[in-house]
Parts: C-alpha cells; structure tokens; sequence
C-alpha cells in the first residue's frame, strides 16, 4: 500500500497543458526524485481545475495550498521551499486583484466561492487515466445501485424526478428523452454521447471528458440499461485529441475491470461503448445530422419527427445526450434526485458549466447553481472586465444565442429566462464584451461562423445567411440606407420560420438581439457612417491632432500608402481620401498624437 | 487486473483505494483532525521526517480518515524537535515535544483515537 503523505495535482487539461503544465510534472516528478523523497510525495496530473486563466495551477495536499502560474522553471523552488521546508511559497500564490490579498486555499478565492461542483466534482481531484481513482470516489458505484437495485423504469423516474434538462442547449428534460426511447419497440437501441463540442469559446465537455472521463462511460451504461441498449458511441470531435486519449485509455481499464462488456457486475446486463471522430462540422452537433455522420454519410440534418427517439441510429431507436447531462447522472442516481431537485430553480435543476471567455479577467470555467445572475458570473468569479474597461454585453449560447446587455446583468439566469431576453442557455459558453466591441461587427463574426458551418442541405440557410452576412458587411463598410435595416429583420426572421434544422433556426439570433440593445449603433453606421467603438476600419478617419505631434517623421516611415506628409519637428497631416486605414501610424506613434473616429 | 464480478468486490475496491485519495479531502477543514510536524532544518535533522512517516503508516494502518497530516516549518522550539502539534475538533492544539518514530505512533493510537493526551510529552507554550 501506498505511504505517500502529500499529493501535489498538477492541472492536465488542455488549458494548462498549453502553458507547459506536462513539463511542470516531469520537473516537479524530477526534483523530489533528486531530494529522495519520491515515496513520500507524488504528483498527479488531473483534469481541469478550471481557472485556466492562472494556469498552470499546483494544488498541494492535504496542505490545501493552491498554487497558481507556475512555471517548470520553478518545481525547484516549490520542491525546496514548500515539500522540504514546509514553508508556502508566497509568489506562488494567487493575488486577490483588488484587495492585493494573497490567498491561499481555493475555497477563499472569490472564482470558487459561488461554484457548487457536480459536473466537475472530480476534474482537479483525481487522475483521469487511473481508473482506481474513479473507484475510490465511488465511482461504478452508481450503475452497481442501478444494476442490482433498480428496474430500468425506476431509473428513468429518479431521472425524471430529478428535473435534469439537456445540458447541451436544448434543455429538453433526459428523463422524458429516454422514456420515449425505451418505448419505442425495437429489437436494439443505441446510446449516444454528443461530444461534438461546436459552440465557439466552449469548451467544458472537453473537459469533463479530459478530467473525469468515467464519468460519462458510466453513465452512459446506466442509460443503456435504463432504455434498453447494448451499445453505446461516443461522437467527439478529432480536435480533441487529449480528450479522446483518455476516454481510450477510460474504456479500455473498464473493459478489463469488467465494467463493460457482457454481465457487468455479475449481472445479465452488458455494454459496449465505440468511439466515432468527427471531423468538426458545428452542424454535426445536432441530433440527426450527427447520426448520418456516424453512419458514414454527409453530416446533414432530416426532417424531425420522426425524433432519434424511435427511428435513429441505423433505423434504431436511440437516446443522444450531451456529455455534461451525463455528468450528471451519476450523482443523481447516489444522492437522489430530491437532492438534485433542491440545486438551481424550479424548472432549471442543478447547476450550468460555463466557459468565460472573452474581455474577461478569469478566463475559465465555472459551475454554479442555475439561477446565478450574470453579474455574480461576471463580475465576482469571473473577475470583472479586463483593463478595467466598461461592461457592454455578454454574449450567450454561441452562434445560437444573443448578445445581453447591461441592463440584464441581474437576470437569474436558467433556460427560460435566457430565453425571455432573446439568447439561450446554450452549451454554455460565455463571451464578455466591453466597450471597444462593436456590435454589428460581433452580429458579423457569428454570420461568418454560421455561412461558414451551414450543410448546404436547405435554402433558407444556404443562401438567406450568405445574404445576411452580405447586408452586415455592408453595414460595416457604410453602404447601407435604413431601408437595409428593416430588410436585416425581415429576412432574420424568414430564415428563423423556415430553416429546417437549429442551425438556420437560431442563426439570426446574434442580429436580432444586437439589433434589439444596440439599435443605435447600427444607425451611426448606416446613417452617420462611423463606427462607435472604433471598430469597422472602413468607416473610420485617422487624423494626427497638431498639438501632440512631435513631427518625429515615426508615422510617415511606418505608412505603407506613403500619404502622411509633414516636416522634421512639424506637425505632420494624413490625406484621408488616399488612407488605407491600416493604422500603422496609430502603431507606431510614441506621442499618441494618432486619433481613430 | 481481474474483472469485479459483484457490487462487493466493487465496494471492496473503493474500499482498498480510498487512502490513496484521502490526503485530497479539502472538505470542512475544522471538522478534520490536524496533525503538524516541524519539518524545518532543526525538525529533520533531529528526525522529524521519519516521525511524519511513522504516524501516516500508523494512521493507514488503524484505518483513520478525517485526520490531515501535514508539515509546517520551525515553530521556534528548536530544542524540542521533532515538534508534533494535534489539533482535535474544537479543542485547543496540543504541542508534544522530542517525538520520534515510535512515540508518534503512541501518538496516534493514545491521543487521535482515544482523546488521551499523553501528558509527559506536551510541551509547555511559551510566549503569548
């Protein structure tokens, strides 16, 4: 047995991995090996701790230090000073910004404090790649309970019970899910984890999967047993290719634990999980497009109904659920579903996973109960607006979703309210805006993504958001009347009404509630032809204010048009009509004699 | 590895891997039994390092979970190392003196198990 007395969790997620946290355990490893310490103290590389922001994070136990930005060019300092001394690296701990207070337990960190783990219980606790770990936190021990102790009915109802809605945007009610498809008569039926993480900006499946991929397998059998499937695929995208490692190594110690395969836990009951690659169509996200894709067509959605739920994979009946859903399932079927119930809001139960990102300070992930206001999110674990710039919008539910504006930061946010204010819950990616973000370009961006992502398969999205995409460019470039406007709407929701999947569906959406909250900025750029946020080069006027320049002749060498002209010590003068608008004179200048308007 | 053929064999599992994960519980910490070792140049020189490794193997052994063991550095009594302090539940902490290996262990079994303060050991607190 095992006599080490202090476990140091290295952070193994994607995050952190790209700021050398593999290099970080390879150093930490080598330095307790020189100091011979090497039974005594081990280093774990676990999943996501989730503040990828201050990554790479070192959290040393049971001293319950949280380390944060720790470089391989410190594992010595922190080996010497903390494991040999036993005295806590200062540097080494995380800066309260505001209060300047260096804080060193996790639970004190205003990024922690309001998050309540489900999903993500084990992601920072255990190593995803040793299934003892899964074991010792009372993994399997949910599908044990449900093998030997519940009928598959009785499953679906706690499920049912528990009011646990589709994590991945739909919110459509699990429980109801695979009701209809144990009803469904068939002689298989299949279980599909939606791995196809698609959502810019959203990365907490990825996650899951990379910290506690047990998780999901698990329960993946559970509701193969609840609705009466054998097999089990799991659609993950190929760009994950850290997450689709450990769900290998996951399955394979299952197998040879016997927690898949046939007579799990000595029972009749058998599961088989396949892994299938996507090539990363955002479309292939949704239900029936996914299907084609697995079976090896073109990634395109069909008609529904009829629903996966009585004719999906291969002509079966099947039940897709998303990776966070079934994050949750485990913990559900251990502590019960009034306990889930007691979490979030009355039609929204349990907690979200979001991705900050964007104009925020901790960019990362958090999860919190439903009903936790946009400002908590932002503003107390996300840390506020970078560089202390003012709040502009948020926006919600990625392509699909909407742009939120300040004055509906106290929403409580679940699936319906989100709804009310014209965005979704989404997968659950957040992007913070501030001032220096234009809107219609934002509305753009996300026209782009869509035109880009469309199968091609109906003509309202084809075509209508090529056309959207094109009204919007003109808008940024001040070629468009008001009249355009109204034209903007009308097609907008044309392509709502007729789309055929969610894809066309919600792809307006980012126009229409940018054109709800910030209706004036698109009219500065339709009628005035200028761009608030200094955003849209087209519109924008570069002119040098004569009282700051210098006349140190930086900008006239810098300018690639060669159109800035002025003497040595000389208050120099662009010609706006010859300006390419590349700003590298604004680059360039010391004196910030350079204005944009 | 061999295939779990029963939910026991599964618990018995958990069971036996359940210490390897222990030294994680970041749960109430006040709730949780605290054991410091000085483990500062003066605490390793005189053998601390080989008391904090007998009372892990003696907790492993008697199978205590809620108790955290941890090193700290000097505590400024430098002529009485190896320092051992407990701390129980809503109980002032308790400060033993000159603790080697095998009176760590007595440590375990007599004051985390039994709440019997072993007198003769303590350490007078010096100072405010």
């Amino acid at each position: 047995m095992s006599n080490f007395r202090m476990d140091l969790l290295v952070c193994g997620g994607t995050g952190c991995q790209s700021t050398d946290s593999f290099e970080l355990a390879e150093k930490l490893n080598a330095e307790i090996k020189a100091a011979k310490l090497q039974d005594e103290v081990r280093v774990v590389l676990t999943g996501c701790f989730g503040f990828c922001e201050q990554g790479p994070i070192v959290k040393v136990m049971p001293d319950n230090i949280f380390y944060v930005r720790v470089s391989p060019d410190q594992a010595a300092l922190l080996v010497k000073e903390h494991i040999q001394k036993g005295r806590v690296v200062q540097e080494l701990l995380y800066e309260e910004p505001e209060t300047k207070q260096k804080l060193d337990e996790q639970s004190d960190m205003p990024f922690y404090k309001k998050q309540n783990r489900i999903a993500l219980k084990n992601c920072g606790l255990i190593d995803p790649e040793n299934i003892n770990e899964y074991i010792a936190v009372d993994g399997y021990q949910a599908l044990g309970k449900v093998l030997t102790t519940m009928s598959p009915a009785e499953v679906i109802e706690e499920i049912k019970k528990s009011g646990l809605r589709g994590r991945g945007g739909g919110g459509f009610p699990t429980g109801l899910k695979w009701e209809y498809t144990k009803k469904s008569d068939a002689d298989i039926k299949f279980i599909i984890c939606n791995a196809d993480e698609g959502d810019p900006g959203a990365f907490m499946d990825r996650s899951i999967l990379e910290g506690d991929p047990h998780s999901v397998i698990e329960a993946m059998a559970i509701a193969g047993y609840a609705i009466g499937a054998q097999k089990g695929y799991v659609y993950i995208r190929a760009e994950y290719p850290l997450a689709i490692h450990r769900l290998k190594i996951a399955v394979e110690q299952a197998y040879e634990l016997g927690l898949l395969g046939k007579n799990i836990l000595g029972t009749d009951f058998g599961f088989d999980i396949y892994l299938k690659y996507g090539a990363g169509a955002f479309v292939c996200g949704e239900e029936t497009a996914l299907i084609n894709s697995l079976e090896g067509g073109r990634g395109e959605p069909t008609v529904k109904p009829p629903f996966p739920a009585e004719i999906g994979l291969w002509k079966k009946p099947t039940s897709i659920n998303n990776v966070e859903t079934f994050a949750n399932i485990c913990p559900i079927i251990l502590n019960g579903a009034d306990w889930f119930k007691s979490i979030g809001t009355e039609k929204s139960a349990g907690t979200k996973v979001f991705a900050l990102a964007g104009k925020i300070n901790n960019v990362g992930l958090v999860e919190v109960p439903m009903g936790t206001t946009l400002r908590e999110i932002i503003f107390d674990l996300g840390g506020g607006i970078k560089d202390d710039r003012k709040f502009k919008a948020v926006q919600t539910g990625g392509p699909s979703g909407g742009c939120i504006p300040e004055q509906y930061l106290d929403t409580h946010i679940d699936y319906d309210t989100l709804g009310e204010i014209g965005s979704m819950m989404g997968s659950g990616g957040m992007i913070v805006m501030d001032e220096d973000n234009c809107m219609v370009n934002i509305a753009k961006f996300y026209l782009e993504f869509t035109v880009d992502e469309s199968c091609g398969r109906c003509t309202a999205c084809r075509v209508g958001n090529k056309r959207l995409l094109e009204i919007l460019t003109h808008i940024t470039e001040g070629e468009a009347e008001m009249e355009t406007l109204e034209r903007l709407k009308d097609l907008s929701q044309i392509i709502k009404d007729s789309s055929l999947c969610g894809l066309g569906q919600t792809s307006p959406n980012p126009i229409l509630s940018t054109m709800k909250y910030f209706w004036d900025e698109y009219v500065a750029h339709v009628k005035n032809k200028n761009c608030p946020a200094g955003v849209c080069t087209k519109l924008l006027k570069y002119h040098i204010d004569p009282e700051k320049c210098k006349g140190c002749t930086l900008c006239a060498k810098a300018c690639p048009a060669g159109i800035i002209s002025g003497k040595v010590k000389e208050a120099h003068v662009i010609d706006k009509e010859a300006c390419i608008k590349c700003g590298a004179c604004e680059k360039i200048c010391k004196f910030g004699a350079v204005l944009r308007k | 590895m061999s295939a779990i053929k029963s939910l026991d064999e599964l618990k018995a599992l958990r069971d036996k891997y359940k210490s390897s994960v222990d030294l994680r519980d970041s749960g109430d910490p006040e709730s949780k039994v605290r054991i410091s070792v000085g483990m500062a140049t003066c605490g390793i020189a005189s053998g601390s390092r080989e008391t904090i490794n007998a009372i892990i193997d003696e907790i492993r052994k008697e199978n205590l979970d809620n108790v955290a063991v941890v090193q700290t550095g000097c505590m400024g009594y430098c002529y009485a190392e190896p320092i051992v302090e407990v701390k129980l539940p809503n109980k002032e902490p308790v400060l033993y003196g000159k603790i080697n290996a095998a009176k760590g262990r007595e440590i375990v079994s007599s004051h985390i198990k039994n709440g019997q303060v072993i007198k003769d050991w303590v350490v007078e607190r010096t100072g405010c």
